[in-house]
């Protein structure tokens, strides 16, 4: 068994919020993405990174090894999951798609291209 | 108490931190493509972060659906829109700092309600090692057919599941026509 000359750091279980931060910092590096690309597809990258921090906060909430009070979610977190996982391919499906058409029209995948509906 | 290493908690420490870095990669680098690889070693992870926190089913379909199909998806897209030698596109300066800005806002604010309430801080190493295996597949399956067996109060997922294959089939046609290899027309018609 390997002991740890600090104290509890590794030693104890990890709670709801260390999940939460790993899904907030997912979500804020998506909504920089979103933000700042120039490239559609990057921008579709973005929306992937999004639902995945949404995803991770959902699986923490529901999960038994984290909390294991009343207010926890149960299978409803994974089930929510599910169905984000679900929505998220067919969006990128659809999104990809116009992403291709775009493409196809206007020989360029930038988005400042976009602007022939500019008032 | 005990101050042997915690195993689950190390290895959520590793995911968790191979999960953050790539996210932030997928950020700060200017090709499309390694953009795309380092989302998907982003979403790997996370799903290795869905198995510790027991949900396996869909830590699965995690690697299944996002890495294995919407990922493949997003990688084909960027081959049919690659331009001549990656024509590079940068944002401005200014509109970099703005959004540096406003995301390390939203990262205190999300990071601080993380930290908030004392009740997630985990549970005792004793009553953690004392949880079993739970058996999540079967219930999942069970509550999208409508049938709640792990906590019968609560109502199941029947209409959802089915609006969401309704769903997939109408997004299956929509992209398929969308992305259809159009016909030139001939120049001079009738």
């Amino acid at each position: 068994m390997i002991t740890l000359p600090l104290a509890n750091f590794l030693a104890q279980p990890v709670g709801v919020s260390q999940f939460v931060i790993v899904g907030a910092i997912m979500f804020t590096c998506g909504v920089v993405c979103m933000a700042t690309k120039r490239n559609a597809l990057g921008i579709l990258m973005g929306i992937e990174l999004v639902l995945n921090g949404a995803n991770v906060n959902f699986i923490a909430f529901g999960s038994p090894y984290l909390r294991n009070d009343a207010g926890s979610l149960g299978m409803d977190g994974q089930l929510m999951s599910l169905f984000v996982i679900v929505l998220a391919a067919a969006e990128a499906a659809v999104a990809l798609a116009i992403a291709l058409n775009f493409y196809n029209n206007f020989n360029s995948i930038d988005v400042d291209r976009a602007s022939q509906l500019q008032g | 108490m005990d101050t042997s290493i915690y195993w689950p908690t190390f290895l959520f420490w590793f995911f968790a931190a191979v999960c953050c870095m790539f996210a932030i990669g997928v950020v700060l680098a200017t090709n499309i493509v390694r953009m795309a690889f380092y989302l998907v070693l982003s979403l790997a992870a996370s799903s290795g972060l869905f198995f510790l926190a027991g949900a396996y089913f869909v830590g699965a379909m995690q690697l299944m659906i996002y890495v294995g199909g919407t990922l493949v998806l997003l990688i084909f897209g960027v081959m049919l829109t690659s331009q001549a030698k990656f024509v590079s596109m940068k944002t401005s300066q200014f509109d970099w700092t703005l959004a540096t800005l406003a995301g390390f806002c939203l990262l205190a604010v999300l990071i601080s309600a993380a930290l908030a309430n004392p009740e997630w801080r985990g549970l005792e190493r004793a009553e953690a090692e004392a949880l079993g295996i739970p058996q999540t597949a079967t219930p999942l399956g069970m509550g999208l057919l409508g049938a709640r067996v792990d906590a019968p109060k609560r109502s199941g997922y029947l209409l959802v599941f089915e609006i969401v294959s309704v769903h997939l089939l109408v997004v299956l046609v929509g992209a398929a026509y969308l992305a259809r290899a159009k016909r030139k027309r001939s120049a001079a018609v009738g």
